[in-house]
């Protein structure tokens, strides 16, 4: 693949995978699902061919929001919950960035949900990938939104929560994505593929990943044998794909929705090309 | 007297739990979650009747439990950091719609940069929102005070923060006496709200109040406030007669007889504080402390005339006004307007920094010879600022301020955490 190349005529170099990596060991517990989207993250920035500072991951707290600071682009290690608005933020000031939101379910959620539902309604061009382990790892294995309503291991949930758990595919097409997809982190080549087509989508994509936790949900190991292909073709209509996610029982992989929907920028920005933008950030 | 080794997040849950209260409610963050945590081993054990909520963030659990202290229910909620600052509207609105709702703050650094040890920056940045807040010098002063607080709080119709050091408190295993319910009961009896659902008299509650009475209504809250400052000892007198130990009050004196220098602090630090005027009287220097208890409402009076033969004050802060100065030192000030004692504030401990008496000791001396700046921050790296300003002279895009000073120190931020 050829690197790639600015209007200024810089030539970017052609990057391997490694090279996305930085030089700072994952803090994750043994055999944690979100080594597998470091992975796969690494993998598609390599396919996408994109230069480290056209990316920017940006994220919010726990577990799964560590994941900026062991690639080697732009990062954002945030405030809890907070990663979409932030990112919101970034992409208004830099439109030309790749900007891919990362997190849990707890912050994406449960904390952050309400920026959940208004990015998907906004559809400015990010990629939010939440890492689902139905649990909020790093205090210690609490029930999270996504977690069983019979659940009963966390002490905060002394009867298990009671409470029908969040459909994340649900909520995000009834607000607004134009993206809806869901990877399994032991599906490393699956994954791949559904991160470059949530970055190539233009407007707001959603990538629901299943990635166990071993410490506070060790059950979740069985999600390799419970997982499948999604079965029907990509739908770009939202009453196809709402009967197809409330069909699923939220272990099917794959893109379920995809639709070309108007991206949102700030009206100036929308308006302003590259080189103009380039111009505006000249010293 | 049973005392049970535990640790002190299981000390507070006891002691809450012993104070029975009907809606409990939180949302998970260090250095808090273990104090909840045993609240809810206990909700599943059935030893505790209580509604216990796991909400969706702490704003989330602010605003439950006024809803549940609205509605006449003994509420209990407890955060720390980051969590504090997320319910800070909610915070106010506790305040001003005088619930009395008791929370624990596990003391805790707030960010950027990201840091989940101790220091007072969380609580301090709440001082005037109308809770009062009670500083925990021990855990078995947490776990006494936090019985004293649910008694406060009803009796004044005002929401109460205990504050207790992070870590340093909240995970250290001690032996601590946990009273028995049935003398916990005489002390507090069932909770009498001044708020009811009275069907009788329907009332919506959050009125919209114009320039014509909000004067009032905010001066009502102060004056409650200062009214605390008799009922703080009065309770504390209470729990001595009931419990027999010292816990609670507004400050606490400590060898300030024939003291010349005062030092005056709050929170578990003043153990080693303590122990270094030990070591500074038994060389002869006449030093003494002052610690606070009653952060809010600050004791004016009381720490006026405890300092009143002092030449001079030292406010050790775990925190500080950022463009200012100390945040207790300006209180202290005020308790000696007019005296013409010189307040020195000492900032020290700041997002977990160790606090040792070898410092300490060696900055009360310049202070007890009038050498300490009116601010001073205690083993502060001045060379390491100095290279990263030197950096930011040089360099316009000098990067972001804490990477840029973890790099001079050989550190990499994504390992500290």
């Amino acid at each position: 693949m050829e690197g790639a190349s600015t209007s200024t005529g810089y030539q970017a170099p052609v990057l391997k995978a490694k090279d996305y990596k930085s030089d700072i060991n994952p803090i994750w517990c043994p055999g944690c699902g979100d080594f597998g989207v470091l992975a796969a993250m690494t993998k598609a920035a390599a396919y996408l061919g994109l230069a480290k500072e056209q990316l920017a991951m940006v994220s919010g707290i726990g577990c799964s929001s560590r994941l900026p600071a062991y690639i080697n682009s732009y990062g954002f290690h945030g405030i809890h919950g907070r990663s979409l608005a932030i990112a919101a933020g970034l992409k208004a000031a830099r439109p030309d960035l790749t900007v891919v939101v990362a997190g849990g379910d707890g912050d994406g959620f449960s904390i952050g949900g309400n920026h959940f539902i208004h990015a998907c309604r906004r559809n400015m061009d990010l990629t939010y990938i939440v890492m689902d382990n139905e649990v909020y790892g790093m205090t210690k294995g609490q029930a999270s939104p996504t977690t069983q309503p019979d659940w009963r291991n966390s002490k905060l949930t002394p009867r298990g929560t009671g409470v029908r758990r969040f459909q994340p595919a649900a909520l995000a097409l009834a607000a607004g994505a134009s993206f809806i997809a869901r990877g399994f982190t032991g599906d490393p080549s699956g994954l791949t593929q559904l991160i470059v087509q949530a970055i190539q989508h233009p407007g707001f994509s959603f990538l629901h990943v299943l990635s166990p936790c071993q410490t506070y949900q060790p059950e979740q190991k069985e999600w390799k044998h419970l997982v499948h292909e999604h079965a029907a073709e990509v739908t770009a209509d939202p009453i196809e794909a709402a009967r197809l996610i409330q069909a699923d029982d939220g272990m099917s992989l794959g893109v379920i929705y995809a639709q070309s929907l108007p991206t949102w920028l700030p009206p100036h920005l929308s308006q302003a090309s590259l080189p103009e933008i380039e111009a505006e950030f000249h010293l | 007297m049973a005392l049970k080794q535990i640790e002190g997040s299981h000390g507070v849950a006891e002691a809450v739990a012993l104070c029975r209260p009907e809606v409990i409610c939180a949302y998970p963050i260090s250095p808090q979650t273990h104090i909840v945590e045993g609240l809810g081993e206990m909700v599943k054990a059935g030893d505790l009747n209580a509604e216990f909520i796991n909400v969706e963030s702490e704003f989330a659990a602010m605003s439950v439990a006024i809803g549940a202290s609205a509605a006449g229910a003994r509420t209990y909620t407890a955060t720390a950091s980051q969590g504090l600052l997320f319910m800070v509207e909610a915070v106010y609105n506790a305040a001003g719609l005088g619930l009395p709702i008791v929370m624990t703050v596990a003391n805790r650094a707030i960010g950027a940069p990201i840091n989940i040890w101790n220091d007072h920056s969380d609580s301090m940045s709440q001082r005037d929102c109308g809770w009062l807040q009670l500083f925990a010098e021990t855990n078995q002063e947490a776990l006494d005070l936090h019985i004293q607080a649910f008694k406060i709080a009803e009796e004044l119709s005002l929401p109460v923060m205990v504050c207790m050091d992070g870590f340093i408190l909240t995970h250290a295993y001690e032996r601590l006496d946990v009273p028995d319910q049935e003398r916990v009961d005489n002390f507090l009896p069932p909770f009498e709200p001044r708020q009811v659902l009275d069907p009788a008299a329907p009332l919506s509650i959050g009125a919209m109040v114009g320039p014509e009475a909000y004067t009032e209504v905010r001066y009502l809250a102060h004056l409650k406030q200062r009214r605390a400052l008799d009922l703080i000892p009065r309770v504390a007198a209470e729990f001595k007669a009931m419990f027999g130990r010292e816990s609670g009050g507004l400050i606490r004196p400590y060898r300030l007889e024939g003291a010349r220098t005062a030092v005056v602090a709050l929170g578990s630090v003043l153990g080693t504080i303590k122990d270094t005027v030990d070591e500074l009287r038994d060389a002869g220097h006449p030093i003494g402390v002052l610690g606070i208890t009653s952060f809010r409402p600050f004791p004016l009076e009381a720490a006026r005339y405890a300092l009143r033969d002092v030449e001079r004050v030292i406010v050790v802060e775990k925190c500080f006004a950022i463009g200012v100065g100390g945040v207790v030192a300006i209180d202290v000030r005020l308790a000696l307007d007019g005296t013409g004692q010189p307040v020195r504030t000492l900032v020290a401990g700041l997002g977990g920094r160790a606090i040792t008496r070898d410092s300490l000791s060696r900055a009360f001396l310049r202070g007890m010879a009038d050498q300490l700046e009116a601010m001073t921050f205690l083993d502060l790296d001045q060379a390491l600022v100095e290279r990263v300003l030197e950096r930011e002279r040089l360099v316009r895009r000098s990067g972001p301020a804490a990477e840029a000073i973890l790099r001079e120190v050989g550190a990499i931020a994504a390992k500290i955490v």
